[in-house]
């Protein structure tokens, strides 16, 4: 096509760096400084080649330039696939695409490129400013795409333009957003870099391990519930559970998956509602104890914790159900006990002493052995404090009895060390607990800091009980919150502090929108499309089907906008119309109106072929004649016709 | 051969896509039902582009990426729309289209209304295997396109058939139609570059005698000397020719002397074309000299006269000759 050959015009290649600029910038965060610095420094080459009007670098420069920055990348990263090299690599082409603007052809790629970027920025985050900043730079791109073919109007009118064109662009993207059968990735599996950086709960708990998480106000999950919220005291949301002890650290169980459907009875109220859970790269789910539903896709461990079958690497929402009241574990297996009950051979002589005392004095009444340990912790006095000291050797002896100030992993440790030596199953359970309302969107948030570490004893006849050491020492922090817990004047995150009133409720407003922006965009997936489209009576909503639905939308939107684009097609003059009717009813007659007639001269010959109706033909003729080729034309002249030509019948 | 099968094929598409048998007759209105869309190269391009993109958003699970793909896949179908409404019921009339000597170009005028109240942005008409012109139309208003269409045969020249098409505005796709307006351009045989001089005759019509130097009726050129009046320079003759020296124009009474260009008096061996080209070479002379000239030809005869319409109505009946 003899257009792609034009040569790329001053005001073009404006544009195109104004693109290349809009495209690179919000990746400069993610690239290496030496390759932003070599961008920058094209982006500049290519800007004075067009102030000053520059011949363009050689083809062979431009090669090289391309090798040496590939090279740099591979030596960056050592591959060039996966999402940051290949981003890396395609701003390096972008920036020499732009020392290499000849003809509109080059102006199309680069612009191409730079619609790619932008899905470039969405690797690293979707955040709402992200969206607003992508659709800032697919405005100036495709403003570019029209100067690519036209360059005369206005940076202003360009913009105008694409701004209009994008907007009729918006009725299609909303229905093949909620109606194009979605595919759950990943389709060829994902690079390992992309949640190197995520925070959480992890599968082993030492000292200090939660109380880093404390410093975090990331969210970890958002919950939904269907009914009133529960107490704050009620909201413990279990996570990994951890009966395995080395003397230091607590770990997971290395059993997965070993129920599929709830083994306990339900008992009381239900408690229905609705997690979203922020990525965390594990396998396990949170959920409010105990659970009486499993997520799609996930299973029940033998210590009833809801694992997913694939790591958590998307935000992650399911609908569950909890019995708060239930049961669990009354006819617990023998292994699962003995693993309750291991404890490594020496250390924590004194914790060992107290617990054989126990032993000694209520034998195999685990209630009772259990009430002698809360009533230790409530003797010790323990201090809540985000800031241990660091303990030695034996963690359990130097914190119940000579610095007695620990997090809540001190105080479940210690807790289930003590029951153990007496001879009580007890475990750990990491998790969170608590969480803060959002009053905008009545979603409750957890955050990071809201983990926590509790324990579970297992009592003959009762099964599995909830002890939280932590409630004994440092009730506030579990009926309330963090903040209530620590001793004024340390550090807490900037959220967890109650002091700052008209910042909590801006965050809370953000953060409400945030939700809804996960909730309805980001998380909009396979399932959350199949309930949408359930809800709109598709019952059961294939790819088929969706695909017909679809297409039926969207041919609607287009014949819309069809008709909009080209309304004002052919404004019939209504004279006009109203005389092709006349000529039609009588060239039914058999008196066929030429093309080349004037209207006086066939309705001459009208009158003569049909006598009867001679005076009306000429009436209408000269009505028509006067309406179409007279001086000014008179409404009432036009009212008249159509009256004469409507009661005419030959 | 593929190639020339395409060309059938294609032959066979514009004949059918025309669906008047051309010529067709003026205004012709591009209706819907003869403009035609289908991506451009970078149409194809873009398409692959977001195909890719919709599989690293899939690959991602990004659902920003997915609004993305189906932004721009929006903003294609729009681009369609828009494309076609640029060049959608354009309605093309013949124009001016002035006579030529064959050997140079014919310049067809075309006509180009747009009764909408918006712009018609970069529209391409081109002629088969010939450099595209560009035209705009403004809201309401009529642009004349000329065409130039090599004339290298006397007679009527039709203006074969005209493909008028747009990208605008993303480029990204084609709409184009096929327009065969009924216009022809007549070419006048191309003068003879080395002509025997103007046949003079001895006789004089009418039977009087030459009387000298007269006002009336202009007779011939002579060389200009000191003494003639400037008023009878022949400025006219003079400009038609480089660095030539000032003539002056003869006159003689009623009953001067005239030219009459004739068929038959050019030697027999020449062949039609040849004799055309002498004579158009002659008209053009006698002309410029100012002289009243006639014309016999074994069909036809013109009766001696001078000036534009006659040098017309000379040439078209030399471009003509042998075509009824």
């Amino acid at each position: 096509m003899a257009r792609s050959n034009r040569p790329v015009s001053r005001r073009q290649a404006w544009w195109l760096l104004a693109t290349a600029l809009a495209a690179f910038l919000p990746l400069t965060p993610q690239l290496p400084l030496w390759l932003s610095l070599a961008a920058g420094a094209a982006f500049s080459w290519r800007a004075a080649l067009t102030w000053w009007q520059w011949r363009l670098p050689p083809r062979w420069l431009l090669v090289l330039l391309v090798v040496a920055g590939t090279a740099g990348v591979l030596m960056q990263y050592r591959t060039i696939l996966g999402r940051t090299p290949g981003i890396a690599l395609l701003v390096v082409f972008l920036g020499l695409k732009l020392l290499e603007l000849r003809t509109a052809r080059d102006a199309v790629a680069t612009a191409l490129l730079c619609y790619f970027l932008v899905l470039g920025q969405f690797l690293f985050t979707q955040t709402i400013p992200t969206a607003l900043l992508a659709a800032m730079t697919v405005l100036i791109t495709t403003a570019t795409l029209l100067a690519a073919s036209d360059d005369r109007p206005s940076p202003r009118q360009q913009i105008r333009r694409a701004g209009l064109m994008l907007g009729q662009a918006l009725p299609f993207m909303l229905l093949l957003f909620l109606l194009f059968p979605r595919v759950q990735g990943p389709l060829w599996g994902i690079p390992q870099d992309r949640f190197s950086a995520v925070s959480g709960v992890s599968d082993t708990m030492a000292p200090g391990s939660i109380a880093q998480l404390s410093q975090s106000d990331a969210i970890a999950f958002r919950v939904q519930f269907k009914g009133e919220v529960p107490p704050q005291s009620q909201l413990y949301w279990r996570g990994p559970v951890m009966p395995a002890f080395d003397g230091r650290s607590w770990r997971v169980a290395q059993t997965r998956g070993a129920y599929s459907e709830i083994p306990y009875p339900g008992i009381g109220q239900p408690v229905d509602y609705e997690v979203t859970l922020e990525p965390h790269g594990k396998f396990w789910l949170f959920s409010l104890e105990l659970p009486a539903s499993l997520p799609p896709e996930s299973g029940l461990t033998s210590d009833y914790q809801p694992v997913a079958r694939q790591a958590v690497r998307n935000r992650m929402r399911y609908a569950q159900r909890a019995w708060p009241e239930a049961i669990a574990g009354a006819n617990e297996t023998p292994g699962i006990l003995r693993d309750a009950l291991a404890l490594p051979k020496g250390g924590n002589p004194r914790t060992r002493a107290i617990s054989e005392g126990w032993r000694a004095q209520h034998g195999n009444d685990g209630a009772a052995i259990l009430a002698a340990a809360e009533d230790l912790f409530n003797r010790q006095l323990l201090i809540y404090t985000l800031n241990p000291p660091l303990l030695g050797a034996d963690m359990v002896d130097e914190f119940l009895f000579d610095t007695k100030r620990g997090f809540c992993e001190h105080f479940a440790a210690a807790f289930v060390f003590a029951l153990r030596a007496a001879g009580v199953p007890a475990r750990v359970v990491a998790g969170y607990q608590g969480g803060e309302v959002n009053p905008v969107d009545g979603f409750l948030v957890v955050r990071q800091y809201d983990a926590h570490a509790w324990t579970e004893v297992w009592i003959a006849g009762r099964g599995w009980m909830r002890v939280d050491p932590t409630a004994i020492s440092a009730p506030s922090r579990i009926n309330s919150n963090l903040a209530a817990a620590v001793p004024s004047g340390e550090p807490l995150p900037f959220l967890a502090r109650g002091d700052l009133a008209w910042l909590k409720e801006l965050r809370n407003r953000l953060d409400a929108v945030t939700n809804g922006w996960n909730q309805w965009v980001l998380g909009y997936n396979p399932q959350r499309q199949r309930d949408l489209l359930a809800s709109l009576g598709m019952t059961e909503p294939d790819w088929r089907s969706m695909t017909a639905v679809l297409s039926v939308l969207c041919g609607a939107v287009m014949l819309g906008l069809t008709g909009w684009i080209l309304r004002n097609r052919m404004r019939v003059d209504p004279a006009l119309a109203a005389w092709r009717r006349f000529t039609a009813r009588l060239a039914r007659h058999g008196v066929a109106w030429r093309p080349w007639e004037g209207p006086q001269a066939f309705a001459e010959r009208a009158a003569v072929q049909i006598p009867a109706q001679a005076q009306t033909i000429r009436e209408i003729a000269e009505l028509y004649a006067r309406l179409r080729y007279g001086p000014t034309p008179q409404l009432p002249d036009l009212a008249q016709l159509k009256m004469k030509i409507a009661a005419f019948k030959p | 051969m593929p190639g020339t099968l395409r060309h059938r094929l294609h032959e066979a598409f514009v004949r059918w896509a025309l669906r008047v048998r051309p010529p067709e007759p003026a205004p012709i209105i591009l209706t819907q039902r003869r403009v035609y869309v289908l991506p451009t190269r970078a149409g194809l391009a873009y398409a692959a582009a977001l195909g890719v993109i919709l599989l690293g958003a899939m690959n991602y699970n990004l659902s920003l990426g997915h609004a993305l793909v189906f932004l721009l896949a929006g903003l294609g179908i729009v681009a369609i729309l828009h494309t076609f409404r640029n060049i959608a019921l354009v309605s093309i009339r013949p124009g001016r289209c002035e006579p030529v000597f064959a050997g140079s170009s014919a310049q067809f005028d075309l006509v180009l209304e747009n009764q909408r109240p918006d712009a018609r942005t970069s529209l391409r008409l081109f002629l088969d295997d010939q450099a595209p012109i560009e035209v705009d139309i403004g809201p309401h208003t009529s642009t004349t396109a000329a065409l130039h269409v090599p004339a290298t045969k006397r007679g009527w020249l039709p203006l074969s058939r005209l493909t008028i098409e747009t990208t605008w505005p993303l480029g990204l796709v084609r709409a184009w139609s096929y327009a065969v307006p009924d216009m022809n351009c007549l070419i006048y045989p191309a003068p003879a570059a080395k002509a025997p001089p103007l046949p003079w005759h001895g006789e004089s019509a009418g039977g009087s005698t030459r009387d000298g130097n007269g006002a009336d009726d202009f007779s011939g050129l002579r060389k200009h000397q000191e003494a003639d009046s400037p008023h009878h320079v022949a400025w006219k003759a003079v400009a038609r020719q480089h660095d030539g020296p000032l003539l002056t124009k003869l006159f003689s009474g009623a009953s001067a002397q005239q030219l009459w260009l004739e068929w038959n008096d050019l030697p027999a061996a020449l062949d039609t074309e040849q004799r055309l080209s002498i004579l158009a070479r002659w008209m053009i002379d006698a002309e410029a000299a100012g002289f009243a000239w006639g014309l016999r030809m074994p069909a036809l005869r013109l009766a001696p006269d001078n000036g534009p319409t006659q040098l017309g109505a000379g040439l078209r009946a030399l471009a003509l000759h042998g075509s009824q």
